[in-house]
């Protein structure tokens, strides 16, 4: 066995490296809490989305004449058709129920401050890229909600002044939603969007490992350090968060599986009822709403009366997350030892971001197109007004070390 | 503060009301796991509703096993000597001849469970009333001027609309249709049951597999439990240097 493992050694030295670079000899905090679960867990998730993606590549047509009944074809005719179909709906709300709280655990602990600015954007990045994936996944069943959301959301790109009707004309290859446009969200699905994705979590985690993890004290672990070099307060990725994140794995499965077994269609939030229609291109649903993970942001786009202010408002929404490092002036990192005036802002903001997320379920109408605006003001001001209140009032001591 | 709670209170109803329009939907309490009622409800779907109403995402085959069926009452399901057992239930009539005698072609039903639910279907089909406005001498609550006749009607008798007036801030007199009234109560009753298997049907044919799953999933769960038991033990033995 010895003599097998040298034998690789002595020619790809790389592996050996990679593996001590990453795992073995990566040293992390000792004190990772329960949010810590959702970075390893994020990356289940894709591999459940590449793995059952390709089993549906195997039988799904992007054809606007035949996409609908080939997913109906996957769910009675395919060998464990309607698994494989529900693992990837399910995952792919699964996605951003799990990044969504991985980046909130950012929020939390300050894991966006120096050194660990370019983890953050090529997190952002991520993120941006799964909305992609996700927004154009979700025309492939061709029913009339992916149908109408395309349209919609496609349309908000004619906004844009001078160049927004031939980038609307350009994005979609036709004059409307058609059987071009299902084609080539087809390829970006498949093909594009999931190879920028994978080189981007490989970037997001070595640049983590560069500078190492935040922990929930906001300590940097590499400032003390014993006679070999090897942080105090750090241990060893593999085997410790290995078995601890083996753990995280088994309880995200039974959630998991619950969902996918007992609630697949989660009240019509994870698949809308409408889109079990076949795409119409002649009728148009009362109400068009997106799926839950862009409800936020559909809101905010709904809450500005201006058809090219709501774009860049919601552009604006998802953009600002990467000026988060600069904006956030206070002396400690996490929340442990923020001053009052950020964790209150903190909870404003998670506060108003779930309130738009339910908003934008809902009709624009009365009451609700107020409390949008509002939120909408909340939501933009934790951002802006952070170079200022971040620096208010006294911050706890920070510890030299870790606590467990 | 007043103004808010009012105004949810006034935009709660339209919430329920936005998928039909009309009156809230009655709860339509079918089993899945039952097989005569299962099978009754294919039998009355090729009676009354294959006729126009295709099942093209749905195989002869698969209802047959699924229900299982005998050979005669395969046969039975089949009825169009045209079609083999492993081919689709669609229907004999012509997209565009449908399109020209009820002014829009049947839809197909394959899926029509998981779209308007089974509540909706049920209320929808115990809910035609007399209209002599319209070309069918038909209405329904839950499908304001519907296009479908009311095909079931020798099982259910007539049901005559119930109004009331009301008159409203300004003054004005409306009509406002209070109930359904039916003219033989107890064959109403017979009906309702025999709706309840057809959406009890439907609802098999918008998902076949749904009772594998249902039957799977606490196997998986279960197996994530004992997964999670022994992952924790794991952890805790590993993490025991840790201090």
């Amino acid at each position: 066995m010895k003599a097998v493992l040298n034998w690789f050694d002595s020619r790809f030295p790389s592996a050996g490296k990679l593996y001590q670079d990453h795992l073995a000899g990566y040293y992390a905090p000792k004190n990772f809490n329960f949010w810590y679960y959702f970075g390893s867990l994020a990356l289940l998730v894709l591999v459940i989305q590449i793995v059952s993606g390709i089993f549906l590549t195997m039988n799904y047509k992007p054809d606007a004449e035949t996409a609908f009944a080939s997913v109906e074809y996957i769910m009675r005719d395919v060998n464990w058709g309607w698994l494989i179909r529900y693992m990837h709906s399910t995952g792919a709300s699964f996605f951003f129920i799990v990044v969504y709280l991985h980046m909130f655990r950012g929020l939390l602990y300050g894991s966006y401050r120096a050194p660990r600015e370019l983890v953050w954007i090529l997190g952002m990045l991520i993120y941006f890229a799964l909305m992609a994936e996700a927004f154009m996944g979700y025309l492939l069943p061709w029913g009339q909600m992916s149908y109408w959301g395309a349209q919609v959301i496609i349309s908000l790109f004619g906004a844009i002044p001078y160049i927004g009707d031939d980038l609307t004309l350009w994005i979609r290859g036709d004059f409307v939603v058609s059987d071009a446009t299902l084609n080539r969200f087809f390829a970006l699905h498949v093909i594009a969007v999931p190879i920028a994705l994978l080189g981007l979590v490989v970037i997001h985690i070595f640049a983590l490992h560069d500078v190492g993890s935040n922990n929930p004290d906001g300590v940097e672990i590499k400032k003390n350090k014993d006679e070999n070099g090897i942080p105090k307060d750090g241990i060893r990725f593999h085997p410790y968060y290995t078995v601890k994140d083996i753990f995280g794995v088994m309880v995200f499965g039974m959630v998991f599986a619950w969902v996918m077994f007992y609630a697949p269609e989660m009240y019509g939030y994870f698949l809308e009822y409408n889109n079990f229609i076949p795409a119409d291109p002649l009728t148009t649903p009362e109400h068009i709403a997106p799926v839950w993970y862009f409800t936020p942001y559909y809101a905010i786009l709904r809450a500005v009366p201006d058809k090219l202010g709501g774009v860049i408002a919601m552009g604006g929404a998802v953009g600002i997350f990467f000026l988060l490092p600069w904006l956030d002036r206070s002396p400690v990192k996490s929340i442990r030892y923020k001053a009052l005036p950020f964790k209150i802002a903190l909870f404003l903001f998670t506060v108003s971001f779930i309130t738009l997320g339910v908003l934008g379920v809902l009709p624009a109408e009365g009451t609700y197109v107020l409390m949008a605006r509002i939120c909408s003001v909340i939501y933009f001001g934790f951002f802006l007004l952070m170079p200022i209140y971040s620096t208010w009032g006294t911050p706890k001591e920070v510890p030299e070390r870790v606590t467990m | 503060m007043k103004r808010i709670i009012l105004a949810l209170t006034l935009l709660l109803p339209t919430l329920g009301f936005a998928a039909g329009g009309g009156a809230p939907v009655q709860k339509a309490y079918n089993d899945i796991r039952n097989t005569a009622s299962l099978q009754n409800g294919a039998k009355l779907y090729m009676n009354y509703c294959a006729g126009c109403h295709s099942l093209n995402f749905m195989r002869y085959q698969r209802v047959a096993d699924d229900l299982g069926l005998t050979k005669e009452q395969t046969q039975m399901l089949i009825f169009d000597p045209n079609k083999k057992i492993g081919d689709m239930m669609g229907t004999a009539m012509q997209k565009e001849d449908a399109a020209a005698w009820f002014g829009k072609a049947p839809p197909d039903l394959s899926v029509i469970s998981r779209s308007r639910g089974t509540d909706w279907l049920y209320s929808y089909m115990i809910s035609f009333y007399q209209d002599d406005s319209r070309p069918t001498g038909m209405n329904n609550l839950y499908f304001a001027d519907v296009g479908m006749p009311h095909v079931m009607w020798d099982q259910q008798g007539m049901q005559k609309a119930v109004y009331h007036t009301e008159v409203d801030d300004e003054g004005h007199e409306h009509q406002v249709l209070s109930h359904l009234e039916p003219e033989d109560p107890a064959k109403n009753e017979a009906y309702k049951a025999q709706v309840l298997d057809l959406v009890n049907f439907l609802e098999y044919v918008g998902e076949p597999g749904q009772v594998q799953r249902l039957d799977l999933g606490w196997k998986v769960i279960l197996f994530f439990f004992i997964m999670s038991i022994l992952a924790f033990w794991m952890k805790k033995e590993f993490w025991r240097d840790v201090h």
